[in-house]
């Protein structure tokens, strides 16, 4: 009989090893003469346990890990027999954590081969795209507004309203642009989809492409992500090859086709005006709006800008409508959020689940608190442009407006975890370093205010004229808020004032009192 | 199933202009073909050499000027060869939290270098990366494309020692 194994393919997994282990378990099949079919896929996502290895079995998949190549021998062994081993986890779909996540777009992810479109369409892949054809243009669009889908990658604009701006607008082209420039530290969702279940990504997009009149997309993804674009070009090979892309898309009469582009180290290209100019082959300097890129957007036409898991949750809303997906979440967040967990965390990975859930639960309980040991300090939730949220914040629910309401933002949804050897003053001055270093230059506050507001920082940690300095720090991010087109002049202030508010003994005050939030 | 190797960014091919301009019309069909004709010759070459500026002003119908501009705006492109092998180090904050930082300085120390520069025997060049999208495994590396993650001191010699062969 042979033995089918799963070992995931995604760069996290490979970065512990995962490679290692599959030749060393291949090894050990041939020495131990057991016919072994190994199918790589994505990551489930409990990064803690990568490289982690699943048996198919009668019962279902059993999951080990974390497995070195040390263990190949003994492992294949139990396997083969089915008997007990250390790195034993049990049934993967009992895993605790695993149990208690919602996954509607990560349902895939870890559990199919990436590169198969045989195996997409097995676990209910284009589904989606066949009630977008029955539905049409038009409907199409309106459940997409009805499902109350918000912009994944950070702004949280309403989906929908994107696709009927773009829709409404005629013009002889159009696009479908999907912004893969995963650049927030402490987020790889992205990465994960397009490494573990990119065919959803394109059928997201063709779908959007039929709703909206466009014909051509792209996949800007950035170059830091070298697994997730081969694997993207895979797929999308496999699509056209298979019908989801090309002149009849699924046997429509609707031609959609698109192609990956590669980014090149800008962090502000993760902005959609400033992405477009990079894919026209310019500097990715941030444009005005309006023209909204649904009118204008890219090469002068009307563009929808999506995030990865904005168009990723597209299928699902189709195949099982807008009611399904907005049953889900809290106030005017709707659906799930697929939150990721790093930084200093014991638990670190990716963590599906209804809006809705609060901070402290997403850290000491999901994340089991710091891998030092040590309390955990502050959180940075939303990328370097997030705020740090104290101890005292933890109540704060995984909502869109809950977070703008404590001068946060939940962006991307990643979370990174500092424990208390954190120097928060240092964190505030590497947000403004952040800033200098990645600020496209159009804004004079952000091109030159985050270079003034480093040296501000570095004069209050000497302590010279400390009152006078924290003033004119505040009155920086104050011109940096409003005075900056897009959101990375924009947004720096909020790490910057959140360490300077929660944290002021770090900057040489005294400590904030421990009042009720 | 193929295993993925990205390719490194180290340098091979010398300069060549016939070449560059081979890879510079391979792209010259498609929608804004800057970005990719220039990750092409960086591929060829390791580094986009200054003539390849005017090469590819001419084949496009702009100005110099608007090529110089896109190259220098992008951290990627690199001006003059780098090292035998790239080094990458994740500077960002999920990295910093999981004690990155002594990381980086431990490697500046023994390759006798600053965040960018290359090693004064031409091996490895340092650079800092803001995110690899490994936070959950932080801290995190990228060797020639070959991403290494859980990074310690000890696994962080073992990448030295590596690169340093």
């Amino acid at each position: 009989m042979t033995l089918r194994l799963y070992i995931p393919i995604d760069a996290g997994a490979l970065a512990v090893g995962a490679e290692e282990v599959a030749a060393a378990i291949r090894a050990a099949a041939a020495r131990q003469a057991v016919a072994l079919d190994i199918v790589r896929t994505g990551s489930r996502g409990l990064y803690w346990l990568e490289p982690m290895v699943e048996a198919q079995t009668p019962a279902g998949r059993i999951a080990y890990g974390p497995v070195a190549a040390d263990d190949a021998e003994g492992l294949l062994r139990a396997i083969a027999t089915d008997g007990p081993h250390p790195l034993r986890l049990g049934r993967t779909d009992d895993l605790p954590w695993l149990k208690r996540q919602t996954r509607l777009t990560f349902a895939r992810c870890g559990v199919v081969d990436p590169r198969s479109l045989a195996d997409y369409r097995a676990h209910d892949g284009c589904r989606g795209l066949a009630r977008a054809l029955s539905l049409g243009p038009e409907a199409t669009v309106e459940a997409v507004v009805q499902s109350g889908l918000r912009g994944r990658g950070g702004a949280g604009f309403p989906t929908g309203i994107k696709w009927r701006t773009a829709a409404q607008t005629q013009a002889p082209q159009k696009y479908i642009v999907c912004n893969a420039d995963e650049g927030d530290s402490g987020t790889f969702a992205d990465r994960m989809i397009m490494e573990g279940d990119p065919f959803v990504l394109i059928e997201g997009m063709a779908i959007a492409g039929i709703a909206v009149g466009a014909t051509k997309g792209y996949v800007y993804i950035r170059s830091e992500y070298p697994h997730a674009a081969a694997t993207m070009e895979a797929a999308i090979a496999a699509a056209r090859q298979g019908g989801l892309l090309g002149d009849r898309v699924g046997d429509s009469s609707f031609a959609f086709d698109m192609e990956v582009r590669v980014g090149a180290g800008a962090y502000v290209c993760g902005e959609e005006t400033s992405l477009l100019d990079s894919l026209e082959g310019k500097r990715g300097l941030v444009r005005a709006k309006p023209p909204l890129p649904a009118h204008k957007g890219l090469f002068g036409r009307p563009t929808v800008v999506n995030n990865v898991l904005s168009f990723a949750a597209v299928p699902l809303i189709l195949d099982k409508g807008a009611a399904f997906y907005r049953d889900f979440g809290m106030g005017k967040s709707r659906g799930t959020m697929p939150i990721q967990l790093a930084g200093n965390i014991k638990h670190g990975g990716l963590f599906e689940t209804a809006f809705g859930i609060t901070l402290g639960e997403l850290v000491d309980d999901v994340g089991g608190g710091t891998r030092s040991g040590r309390p955990v300090r502050a959180v940075q939730v939303g990328g370097p442009l997030g705020a740090y949220f104290p101890r005292a914040l933890f109540d704060t629910p995984f909502d869109y407006e809950a977070f703008a309401a404590r001068e946060g933002l939940i962006g991307h949804g990643g979370i990174v975890v500092f424990d208390d050897t954190v120097d928060m003053a240092k964190q505030a001055r590497f947000a403004m370093e952040f800033c200098a270093i990645e600020s496209c230059g159009k804004c004079t506050p952000c091109r030159i205010g985050s270079t003034r507001g480093m040296e501000v920082i570095d004069r209050i940690i000497r302590n010279e004229n400390r009152a006078a300095n924290t003033a004119l720090l505040e009155d920086l991010c104050h011109t940096l808020k409003f005075g900056s087109l897009c959101a990375l002049g924009g947004f720096t202030p909020y790490p910057v004032m959140s360490a300077l508010t929660y944290f002021p003994e770090d900057f040489g005050a005294p400590p904030r009192l421990q009042a009720a939030e | 199933m193929v295993s993925m190797q990205p390719t490194p960014s180290n340098p091979r091919a010398p300069w060549d202009r016939e070449l560059a301009l081979a890879r510079i019309r391979e792209h010259l069909d498609r929608e804004g073909p800057l970005l990719p004709i220039l990750h092409a010759l960086q591929e060829e070459f390791g580094y986009i050499d200054q003539a390849a500026e005017p090469l590819i002003a001419a084949e496009l119908n702009i100005s110099r000027a608007e090529v110089h501009g896109v190259i220098t705006f992008y951290h990627d492109f690199r001006r003059a060869p780098a090292g035998r092998h790239l080094l990458k180090l994740c500077r960002a904050e999920a990295c910093q939290a999981a004690g990155g930082e002594p990381l980086a300085q431990r490697a500046e120390a023994r390759l006798g270098v600053r965040m960018g520069g290359t090693a004064a025997d031409g091996s490895v060049t340092l650079e800092p990366v803001y995110c690899l999208g490994l936070c959950a495994l932080a801290p995190s590396a990228m060797l020639d494309g070959r991403v290494v993650a859980r990074l310690d001191h000890e696994r962080l010699e073992a990448l030295l020692a590596e690169a340093q062969r």
